[in-house]
């Protein structure tokens, strides 16, 4: 079977690029590389992942500089035409202020770093990044972080919630979404959101750190499994002019 | 840079209560900023005034949550 490629992006400051390299080669044997932040070239990658960290010390705001960083423009470029691109954490912030994504992440309500498992229901489990959950599925997923809060106008909420865009929400041991399950402020439990298009997606929880069996969750493992299988059928069904694609449409 | 009047800002809520506790006046609706300064190379202050409006617009306050204001000085 093809093997999808991932890059993966290293700011100064990154701290999650090995686990998420790890977890794209040696837990679901994929092809992965890492992408400097100076590269002005994305080598030709399936999908891109802005992984976690602190780019630039969180200098100016959480995201701020690495957006001039040269690979973002190429990532910019690669979004825009429907490339498929993952940020977590850090890298959800980083998409928020190049403005692939709508909204900011603002302080945690509680000023505080927070470093735990939380409970995420799947709200949207038709985007090319959650096709192997159920819709309304409640995972585990660690998050660690100090700017979590998500924030947007009215407008923008009301135009996420009609669309479908709100991709994820923090929910309690219950699995419902309540004030107690929200472990930042974030605006209506948002944890992750897709753009309009549904190419990019960014998350505050680790779906990489909850993928090794090691670790005790391997929740995080159907959301890289969705974008190989998306990446599979449709990036590399396309370079292919036999049926191949067809082929293993069928098989899902 | 300062956050936006609809955004809540729990650095200024703490400071406030901080405040009270020292037991001065009254005082109320704390707002925590961000101040920069910097050298513009211009000699006409309109020039000086599109760089820095540009500066700020487009990096220094992202204007989702934050305002900014600016003042020149000729030196």
């Amino acid at each position: 079977m093809d093997r999808v490629t991932f890059g993966v992006v290293v700011f100064p400051g990154s701290n999650c690029d090995h686990d998420t390299y790890y977890v794209c080669k040696k837990i679901l044997g994929q092809e992965a590389v890492f992408l400097w932040h100076k590269e002005e070239d994305l080598r030709g990658v399936d999908a891109v992942i802005l992984p976690g960290g602190f780019s630039y010390g969180d200098y100016l705001r959480c995201g701020a500089i690495a957006r001039f960083s040269p690979i973002m423009k190429q990532v910019i470029r690669f979004a825009t035409e429907g490339g498929t691109v993952l940020g977590i954490c850090n890298g959800f912030q980083i998409l928020l202020e190049a403005g692939l994504l709508p909204g900011v992440l603002l302080r945690n309500a509680s000023l505080r770093f927070v470093c735990r498992r939380v409970q995420v229901r799947v709200e949207n489990a038709a985007t090319r990044f959650t096709s192997l959950y159920p819709p309304g599925e409640v995972v585990t997923f660690p998050v660690a972080h100090g700017d979590g809060n998500y924030f947007t106008d009215p407008e923008t909420l009301a135009q996420l919630n009609a669309r479908d865009q709100i991709v994820f929400r923090y929910a309690d041991a219950g699995g419902n979404v309540t004030p107690e399950g929200n472990p930042n402020g974030s605006l209506e439990n948002v944890a992750g959101v897709v753009n309009e298009q549904g190419n990019v997606l960014g998350m505050m929880p680790h779906p990489e750190r909850a993928s090794d069996p090691v670790l005790g969750m391997t929740d995080g493992q159907r959301l890289f499994r969705s974008m190989i299988e998306w990446c599979i059928i449709n990036v590399r069904g396309e370079r292919q002019e036999d049926g191949q694609c067809q082929t293993l449409a069928q098989q899902k | 840079m300062t956050l936006r009047p609809s955004i809540l800002d729990p650095q200024g809520k703490a400071v406030e209560h901080a405040i009270e506790s020292l037991g001065v006046g009254p005082v109320s609706q704390v707002r925590i900023g961000k101040y920069v300064e910097f050298l513009v190379d211009e000699q006409e202050e309109d020039a000086a005034r599109r760089a820095t409006e540009d500066v700020c617009r487009r990096l220094l306050a992202n204007p989702v949550m934050e305002d900014y204001s600016y003042e020149l000085t000729r030196l």
